[in-house]
């Protein structure tokens, strides 16, 4: 099969300030997890609004991926209500969310661009959104190469693209920057940082050093007691 | 509705690149379908009579072959929670996912078909009725499969477990199916049993996105 | 106590079935007795089958039994999956292996039947012989996914859906035999299931349903209880594991 040649790609801002983002809050109200038998945390009760970062912190297994995934509506809660409100939440359909979970969901026998692409045409977008995004998370000089010939930071940095070839608001990440290089942090720092600059709300578990201007939450403060 | 049409291309290009595309369910379904004369009899009379029905027991279990690793695989590389955190309905991609497979692999199945009848010492001018019923068969088997798949995905060795739940429910499909070329080879009108061939293998497609769905959100809740 | 207590502990249901799930058991115990002891002796030998005939006091009660039951694990596992029910989940999986073995019972006693009968074990232009055999794999099927999950709240799902899927099928399946009977010519009297003229036969139909329906509600009730027992067990271990 031929090589994908992207056309040429402009510099420029990756998104638009997202129209109404200042009024996008997400509501946490007495929100209790389970995993298994196991209750996780209970009683947690936070809001964030656009334009903000709350980092979700404590050890493995204290619920910091289920609260993730609660919130993009994989797992459902055992207790509590979750609500987004703002003029981006679509009155039956909810707000548009993306969700970067631990696993990549990158295939391997699919081209880096073969994969972009697939997304781009997934959302609805034109062919461009899959190489600006390329070009924006350094992976351009590895278009042809098949999912199984990438370094596990270059799949993840696939799996990021996805996050830029739509433009959603919500953004739920799971250790986004987990087995990224020092320079691919500091591009993820710069990518999440545009996004909330653009009136996003970023939630992000992580371990070690943190994003800017970070709220903190630490999930196992919250974990029951033993009885 | 682009993230299902998306999806089914990409499944197709998926089915095909992945471990030989339909070459391994084309493979069983010779072998397994070529044991009859050894197991029942070599006899022309006697194959007229068990072929049809052998041929689609065979073709019934090449299809749960690629069952599997149908929701399997994007289950564990964390795409099936890419796909349902999109907001693009679980069931449109489901449907995506049955559909492309049939066609990657059910139709393979159903062209091989006529070959397997001639094997099996069937009339060679029924070639067109037997591409025919192989490929709703195959399809009603794709469908109905696909339920057994959602339902075991994430469970360590599921093949088994989907065969336990797909086979009872392939019942109705190997009964108008086997009567449909049965009665052709007799030479009945074999109008009817395809027409109910067909409703089953409808049916199976109407209910199997939704019944999938449900069990693919269980999967990864 | 967290609230998770609830779904693995129901407290008010554990209280409650204790007297019942041992009396129902009790109860059936005895009507099954009376009614084997009334078959057996009282009841006069069929004019035209003799004794063999009886089987079907304990054949056809099993029949109604395993429908009625697959039918009740459908009513829960719907429960289970609109409302989430923890109990209605437990009370789906305890009713699994009781309706399993009323259709095994059902297969064989009519497989007994058959023999001295049609000259024949099994028969399979039956349609309702097959339609139980059918059933059979369906509670075969719904038992494995059980047993196969990794969690318990994910099999709870997976066989909800199993179960309804099964329900939904279970008529066109038996259409289907139903209509492939008709392709093949059947000797009259093979559909002739029950012909016992004995004025015993309802009475005993009606002895041994109640018998079953009472075993079955019994056993149930001792099946969730265990169920529980189980779940308080598993729950207090990983208490440990988690807090030493």
């Amino acid at each position: 099969m031929d090589a994908i040649k992207p056309k040429a790609v402009d510099k420029g801002v990756t998104e638009l300030p997202i129209a109404g983002a200042s009024s996008l809050t997400l509501r946490i109200e007495n929100l209790a997890a389970s995993r298994g038998l196991r209750m996780l945390f209970a009683g947690l009760s936070f809001a964030v609004s656009g334009g903000e970062t709350l980092e979700l912190r404590g050890p493995n297994g204290s619920g910091k991926s289920t609260l993730l995934r609660i919130l993009a509506g994989l797992t459902r809660q055992h207790a509590g209500s979750v609500t987004f409100s703002g003029s981006q939440v679509h009155p039956e359909d909810g707000v548009a969310i993306h969700y970067l979970g631990h696993l990549d969901a990158v295939k391997p026998t699919e081209t880096a661009g073969q994969q972009a692409l697939f997304w781009a045409r997934f959302f609805g977008r034109k062919d461009e959104a899959a190489w600006k995004a390329l070009e924006r998370v350094g992976l351009t000089s590895r278009i042809d190469v098949p999912g199984r010939g990438l370094s596990a930071g270059q799949k993840r940095r696939l799996a990021l693209a996805r996050l830029l070839i739509e433009p959603r608001p919500v953004w739920l990440l799971d250790e986004p920057t987990a087995a990224l290089d020092m320079q691919g942090r500091a591009e993820m720092d710069l990518i999440v940082t545009e996004h909330v600059a653009a009136g996003g709300l970023v939630v992000a578990a992580m371990h070690g050093q943190g994003f800017p201007n970070a709220r903190t939450l630490d999930v196992s403060a919250l974990a029951p007691a033993a009885a | 509705m682009s993230g299902s049409v998306s999806t089914f291309f990409r499944e197709l290009r998926l089915a095909w690149s992945g471990g030989g595309g339909p070459a391994l369910p084309v493979g069983f379904f010779g072998v397994a379908s070529s044991l009859t004369p050894f197991a029942v009899s070599p006899d022309a009379a006697t194959l007229h009579l068990v072929g049809p029905g052998v041929m689609l027991i065979a073709l019934a279990l090449s299809s749960l072959l690629p069952m599997e690793r149908l929701f399997q695989a994007d289950l564990e590389d964390g795409t099936l929670d890419a796909y349902a955190g999109s907001g693009v309905s679980l069931e449109g991609i489901a449907g995506a996912k049955m559909l492309a497979h049939w066609i990657a692999t059910g139709l393979p199945l159903a062209v091989i078909a006529p070959v397997i009848w001639i094997l099996l010492l069937g009339d060679p001018g029924l070639s067109g009725l037997v591409i025919l019923v192989s490929a709703i068969t195959a399809a009603g088997f794709f469908f109905i499969g696909s339920i057994g798949a959602a339902l075991a995905a994430g469970v360590r060795r599921g093949g088994l477990l989907i065969a336990l739940v797909a086979l009872p429910l392939y019942i109705p499909l190997m009964i108008f199916g086997a009567a449909t070329l049965n009665s052709a080879v007799v030479g009945n009108d074999w109008g009817p049993p395809l027409m109910l061939t067909a409703a089953a293998a409808l049916f199976g497609a109407a209910i199997s996105p939704f019944a999938s769905a449900m069990a693919l959100r269980a999967a990864i809740d | 106590m967290d609230a998770l207590s609830a779904f693995s502990n129901p407290h008010k249901f554990m209280a409650v079935s204790k007297p019942f799930a041992w009396g129902f058991t009790g109860l059936g115990i005895v009507i099954v007795i009376w009614g084997v002891y009334q078959g057996l002796y009282v009841a006069p030998p069929d004019y035209q089958q003799g004794d063999a005939a009886k089987i079907m006091f304990v054949h056809v009660p099993s029949s109604w039994l395993a429908l009625f039951i697959y039918v009740f694990m459908a009513g829960a596992s719907f429960i289970s999956f609109v409302w989430r029910s923890p109990l209605a989940d437990i009370c789906a999986k305890s009713c699994a292996p009781i309706g399993a073995a009323f259709t095994f019972l059902c297969l064989i006693t009519g497989s007994i039947w058959g023999k001295p009968m049609w000259g024949t074990w099994w028969e399979w232009t039956d349609p309702r012989i097959v339609s139980v055999l059918i059933m059979f794999f369906f509670y075969l099927g719904y038992m494995a996914i059980w047993n196969v999950m990794e969690t318990q709240q994910k099999a709870a799902r997976a066989a909800a859906i199993l179960c309804l899927v099964g329900a939904i099928n279970l008529p066109i399946i038996h259409y289907s035999v139903n209509w492939w009977n008709s392709l093949h010519q059947v000797s009259s009297f093979m559909n002739d299931k029950s012909t016992t003229t004995s004025e015993y036969k309802w009475p005993m139909y009606i002895t041994f349903s109640l018998g079953y329906l009472a075993l079955f509600g019994g056993l149930t009730l001792l099946n969730m209880r265990a169920e529980v027992y189980k779940r308080r067990a598993e729950m207090l271990m990983q208490r440990k594991m988690v807090f030493g």
